[in-house]
């Protein structure tokens, strides 16, 4: 699904790689843990897969597409097979529930009568029947980061990214919102989560990725957050 | 759609203040540009029409004349003549040669005059006899002018390009002024769109950032904001387009066209001519400050 072919990453103007010689595979439907310090390149790691930019040297395949080579204008295309989740929710102001996670889909294009009965669904997967009208200035954290991950998944995506989603949330939220991770991978979709949360990492026991200053240093199954 | 022409229409409405600041800039800079191309579809038609008729007339010396290389007293030997003919047609410059005797001058004066008074003032002997002079390049003048005013038997070298020069110079003037003009306001209406543009996006910048997340396609993002523009833009070109063609009608078609009849005017189909033009920088002026403007935003 995701493969990491000797990947280095430098920005503009820095000596210093954010990420230097990743190797590594994610295979379809696995729940992956991404840690490390900030600024050890967790995010560079996920913008990568989004291909927010190109890496400098090394190759990364996602979805079946190298991204070096994937033409500027396939790039949607791409994006529509990967749904993200962030911090900070990103909802929009002054919108519903419902419509925040049918914008995902009105601005694909999707028509009318596909969008009126893939969103309710989708709220109920993410438990939130019942709320579609509520603006999401009127919710809970948890409950905005539901609508943020319905969004993301609401086009059933084949990779979910979630850059530190519960970064935010009080640590009962927090497992609620795990739970709904969970469910969405056992739908075949590959979770890739960067986070902080060691409890979560802890309890979780899935593959965990650790970078520090841009290095890969651990590749784990069923790891922990601190080895 | 309907995604697309909401979010147009609410920019529009947002944006309501620039958007007429920019379908007012963008009129009267169109309007002037517009303005510029018909002088200079008029000029280049009056030049056209009178340099086609333009000749040197250079007067040979009578008995009574004076002044120019004339001997008191005398007229214009043969073979001053013959010099002088040949010096003409040895000029470069000079397409052709007509000898006009002092016989045929009466007979013309005689026409043209026929019907007033002045037509028994004078005799075929106060006339003179002259040589017609056709040049190559009717703006090149003053080099056969000046041979010829130094030629013996020369009286007086006549050139209507003299009289008509300062006309085009104005003409000409007035023209760059127009266009110069308009430019600058040209310039003034795309960074207005452009700012306008920038605003309406960085004020949308959250649904932008989540459409390039989920995938919508660049087309899609940028459709809005190109709408925004282009209707700003057709805006501005059918004010200014009208502006022109009531122009050409209130002041040409039904004022000057009878008044002065003896220059060539434009028509219709040069104002059609300027008002496609207007219609394509304008709509230029829309959708290249708004690709611009919106570079930064649809940046993947």
């Amino acid at each position: 699904m995701i493969m990491f072919e000797d990947v280095t990453k430098f920005y503009p103007g820095q000596s210093r790689p954010a990420l230097r010689n990743i190797n590594l595979e994610i295979e379809r439907g696995e729940f992956v843990f991404l840690v490390g310090q900030s600024g050890s390149g967790k995010s560079t790691f996920l913008r990568l897969i989004l291909r927010e930019f190109r890496p400098t040297k090394g190759t990364l395949y996602v979805a079946g597409k190298n991204l070096g080579t994937l033409n500027q204008w396939k790039v949607p295309a791409l994006r529509r097979q990967i749904g993200t989740v962030f911090q900070d929710f990103r909802l929009l102001p002054g919108k519903t529930v419902y419509e925040n996670v049918a914008f995902a889909l009105q601005v694909i294009g999707k028509s009318t009568k596909e969008i009126r009965q893939i969103v309710p669904e989708t709220l109920e997967t993410v438990g939130l029947t019942g709320k579609e009208g509520r603006l999401n200035e009127e919710l809970s954290g948890g409950e905005q980061q539901r609508v943020a991950i319905a969004r993301a998944f609401v086009n059933r995506p084949q990779i979910l990214i979630a850059d530190e989603p519960t970064g935010n949330l009080d640590p009962e939220t927090s497992v609620g919102i795990m739970k709904l991770l969970d469910r969405i991978n056992r739908t075949e979709t590959t979770v890739i989560m960067a986070t902080h949360d060691s409890t979560i990492v802890d309890q979780m026991r899935r593959r965990v990725l650790e970078l520090r200053d841009g290095e890969l240093v651990r590749d784990q199954s069923k790891g922990v957050y601190g080895a | 759609m309907r995604h697309t022409l909401r979010e147009t229409w609410s920019g529009l409405r947002r944006n309501l203040a620039m958007t007429v600041a920019v379908i007012v800039t963008m009129g009267v800079s169109l309007s002037l540009f517009g303005l510029g191309l018909l002088t200079s579809m008029e000029v280049d038609l009056v030049k056209g029409r009178w340099y086609d008729k333009i000749e040197i007339s250079v007067f040979l010396c009578i008995e009574t004349t004076t002044g120019g290389l004339c001997e008191e007293g005398k007229g214009t030997t043969d073979a001053q003549r013959e010099n002088i003919r040949a010096a003409l047609e040895a000029n470069p410059e000079v397409q052709e040669v007509f000898y006009e005797s002092k016989e045929a001058a009466f007979e013309e004066f005689r026409r043209v005059f026929k019907e007033s008074p002045i037509v028994g003032s004078r005799t075929a002997d106060q006339m003179q006899d002259s040589f017609r002079v056709k040049l190559v390049n009717p703006e090149n003048y003053q080099g056969v002018v000046s041979e010829a005013n130094g030629l013996q038997g020369v009286q007086n070298v006549q050139d209507l390009q003299s009289i008509f020069e300062p006309l085009f110079k104005w003409l000409n003037g007035l023209q760059w002024a127009t266009i110069g003009m308009s430019v600058l306001l040209l310039l003034a209406a795309g960074l207005q769109i452009a700012n306008t543009i920038r605003m309406a996006a960085f004020t949308r910048r959250r649904e932008i950032g989540i459409m390039r997340l989920v995938g919508a396609s660049n087309l899609y993002i940028l459709l809005p904001f190109l709408l925004e523009s282009l209707v700003a833009g057709i805006i501005g070109v059918i004010v200014s387009s009208v502006t022109v063609a009531a122009g050409y009608l209130f002041l040409i078609e039904r004022n000057a066209k009878t008044s002065i009849r003896t220059l060539p005017w434009i028509d219709w189909s040069h104002v059609a001519a300027a008002i496609l033009a207007m219609a394509a920088v304008g709509l230029a002026l829309a959708i290249i400050p708004t690709l611009l403007a919106t570079r930064k935003y649809l940046r993947i």
